[in-house]
């Protein structure tokens, strides 16, 4: 494998030996019986962060308000009092050059963790994400390569004011050269980090921050990666797959425990919590086991990343289905303030009658 | 000769914070500094002015509370920029047009918005943002820096249009001047010459971020260097000061002297004294006597005394002002609390004429509320 360092003489000496910076700390999560701690998905970054800054030295963090702050969600909280200014660094207020710069860093050898506050800032760094940091494999034909991480929070249900809510998601998994991963637990969070900080390429990890805090878990205290490109299958059911991710992971598996005691319904809720790559296998066998399939995201229903999934079950499983696919979306209108954002996001009304038309079309 | 020294005036003897090279009119005592004279502004203008930041003070107070009870989300507190707000929207014809941010209340309403109306969006009614026809501003801008390359294009247009007499005032902040957008905007704006004037409230901190670490440069200032524009300093807690180096800009802009350009950056130093917003914690980042000194710089209190010593302002006076201040708070509240929304309201105002898909989705939409009632929509599912 070639480096970034390989191609930068002055970086070779001090840059770090790729081999053993993209192992995996494979652990059965299912299985794991080890110690363990009660986790936000909030503190699941958070110590992800944490061990992978401990783990390699050339990796870094960086962003607005990261540092002394600890992040306006405290994602970061504590990391510069423990690695320091130079590890965990507060920038001026652009996001190109947060961005721009970490493809700088990237290529001299370091591994570093950008921040963007929210995803709906996220927009002046555009330009370099998708012109830069998803194509300098591809344009040098692999002499420099890009391993680094951006993280955003994103999607609404917070009460934010405008511009905080946004889930624009499609627009990043339509870019080749770029992974795209969103965690729904904490276990998940911190997994997707570890994987996202050791992967070769640079991988967008998406944060549901209408979860951050929603709940607690058991998580392994150990470092572990979850697997890029692999969905997870939080509830297995017979009768009808359920696709989601992000936040909409908890209403559809409160829908799904609903429509079991209530209708006898048995919704199997698939958390595809990597959508690029989408982890096609899994998609298919699923709907080829339920032969109907519903999928839900707060996103605009348009080009969507839902379009993707049906498009998917299309080509993998067409003859299985005994009905349309649904899709229960957030709305092709921007998210609303506050007072009607229970219209607009996929709650758990919404998802049920999504359910139930593809179950009793 | 720049158009800001006739109003110069000699500094206060141990000027504080801002900085000795600021424009200053009034001391901190409310007393004329040596050589420096009271703006054009008549005494009814000045009262006009009091009860403005008066009332700014008050309803950053009662927006605070309300935040707290959870009748409002996220507000941003102005404590101490209010003068500065105050004073640049003075400065402004009702044909200028103003670019504000999220933090400008106090400017939005001396441009004529309403109190009630920057409730509304912040109680979480988007109709909030429905600028009245009579009032030339803009909604507010959320994502730093972009509303400078747009403030610029809103200029240009006005003089496309040879509409001559329009300038544009575009407020941001320091943190906003490390953006492309801060530095593309003002480069077009002194390429085009266009009518504008660059108001960055620099009040010493983007959250977390302090002024130092934002930016190389000493001053905000010095970068109107850069593109070749006239930039000037003042104290943004003097209320006078301010009014006084935004009206010169602002005629400057519409009737440049020969060889002058139209354009003006303007730094007005100031020191956020609250939170960064409701759901910020300073203590997290910064010393609780961080900014002590500027608590004495208060714009309200400086501008009291003024007009106190001037005669032009006395206790009943006062009491009135502040009797009226509560009152137009309290029906703005009452006002903006009473909002009726619709779910459908969502789906308008996409596009001039909705798509099909828009349409299809509210009639969903509104199967589901005849079928289930709006209750059934806030089972959020978790
Ligand atoms: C492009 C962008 N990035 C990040 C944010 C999040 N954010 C909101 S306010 C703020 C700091 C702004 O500082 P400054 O420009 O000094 O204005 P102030 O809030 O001090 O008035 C940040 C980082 C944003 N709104 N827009
Ligand atoms: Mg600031």
């Amino acid at each position: 494998m070639s480096t970034a360092a390989d191609g930068l003489e002055s970086a070779g000496d001090d840059a770090v030996d790729q081999e053993s910076d993209v192992a995996t700390d494979t652990i059965d999560l299912d299985a794991y019986d080890g110690p363990t701690e009660s986790l936000s998905l909030v503190e699941g970054v958070r110590d992800g962060l944490e061990l992978e800054l401990a783990r390699d030295d050339s990796v870094v963090v960086l962003g607005e308000d990261v540092g002394t702050n600890g992040g306006v969600f405290r994602a970061t909280e504590h990391l510069q009092d423990e690695f320091g200014p130079n590890r965990v660094i507060d920038t001026p207020l652009a996001e190109s050059a947060i961005v721009g710069s970490s493809i700088g860093l990237a290529l001299s050898g370091m591994r570093p963790v950008a921040e963007m506050q929210f995803m709906g800032f996220a927009s002046p760094a555009y330009d370099q994400l998708v012109s830069h940091a998803a194509a300098m494999r591809s344009r040098s034909h692999g002499q420099f390569t890009l391993p680094m991480v951006v993280r955003m929070p994103y999607g609404g249900g917070i009460a934010a004011p405008e511009h905080h809510s946004e889930s624009r998601e499609a627009a990043l998994v339509h870019e080749p050269g770029l992974k795209v991963v969103t965690p729904s637990t904490p276990t998940d969070a911190k997994g997707l980090i570890a994987a996202a900080v050791r992967d070769p390429d640079p991988v967008i990890v998406l944060e549901p921050k209408r979860l951050y805090r929603a709940f607690r878990e058991d998580v392994p205290e150990e470092p572990y990666t979850v697997p890029i490109g692999e969905a997870s299958v939080r509830r297995e059911g017979e009768d009808v797959s359920l696709f989601t991710w992000g936040a909409s992971t908890q209403p559809a598996l409160a829908v799904a425990e609903d429509l079991a005691a209530e209708n006898g319904i048995d919704v199997e809720v698939v958390d595809l919590r990597s959508l690029s790559p989408l982890d096609i296998d899994t998609i298919a066998e699923s709907v080829q086991k339920t032969g109907r399939a519903a999928v839900v995201h707060e996103a605009p229903k348009t080009a969507g990343v839902g379009a993707e999934v049906v498009a998917t079950i299309n080509e993998e499983a067409l003859y299985y289905l005994e009905a349309p696919v649904t899709r229960v979306t957030g709305f092709d209108a921007p998210v609303p303030l506050s007072t009607l954002e229970d219209f607009y996001l996929p709650q758990a009304l919404r998802i049920r009658e999504g359910v139930l038309e593809a179950v009793e079309a | 000769m720049s158009t800001y020294d006739e109003i110069e005036s000699t500094q206060s003897p141990e000027p504080t914070s801002p900085p000795e090279d600021a424009v200053q009119i009034l001391d901190t005592d409310g007393s004329l500094l040596p050589g420096a004279k009271r703006p054009d502004l008549t005494d009814e203008e000045l009262l006009e002015m009091y009860e403005e930041l008066v009332l700014a003070r008050r309803f950053d107070e009662r927006a605070t509370g309300l935040q707290r009870q959870g009748r409002i989300s996220t507000y941003a507190p102005m404590r101490g920029q209010e003068g500065s707000q105050v004073a640049t929207s003075f400065a402004l014809d009702a044909a200028d047009w103003l670019v504000p941010t999220y933090r400008d209340h106090a400017a939005k309403h001396a441009h004529g918005r309403s109190y009630e109306s920057l409730l509304q969006h912040l109680a979480g009614y988007r109709e909030g943002y429905a600028v009245p026809d009579d009032v030339n501003a803009l909604p507010e801008y959320i994502p730093i820096g972009t509303q400078v390359p747009q403030a610029m294009g809103l200029a240009w247009g006005f003089t496309m249009q040879d509409q001559h007499d329009r300038a544009v005032l575009c407020h941001f902040g320091d943190g906003a001047t490390s953006t492309g957008d801060f530095h593309e905007g003002l480069n077009f704006a002194a390429v085009y010459d266009v009518p504008s004037i660059f108001v960055c409230n620099n009040n010493q901190w983007a959250i977390s971020m302090p002024f130092e670490s934002q930016t190389a440069t000493e001053t905000i200032v010095e970068k109107a260097d850069a593109y070749g524009v006239e930039g000037v300093r003042v104290d943004g807690t003097d209320p006078l000061a301010v009014y006084a180096v935004t009206r010169a800009a602002v005629q400057k802009a519409k009737h440049p002297a020969e060889g002058e350009r139209r354009p003006t950056l303007i730094e007005s130093c100031q020191y956020r004294l609250g939170a960064h917003s409701t759901a910020d914690d300073p203590s997290a980042y910064r010393d609780e006597d961080d900014g002590e000194d500027w608590e004495d710089r208060d714009p309200v209190e400086r501008l009291e005394r003024y007009l106190y010593r001037e005669e032009i302002l006395d206790d009943d006076l006062a009491d009135e002002i502040a009797d009226r201040v509560e009152d137009c708070l309290a029906t703005a509240i009452e006002r903006a609390e009473a909002t009726e929304t619709d779910p459908g309201r969502m789906f308008e105002h996409v596009y001039e004429e909705p798509t099909d898909r828009l349409r299809e989705q509210l009639a969903d939409l509104d199967g589901l509320r005849e079928r289930h009632g709006d209750e059934a929509f806030e089972e959020v599912g978790e």
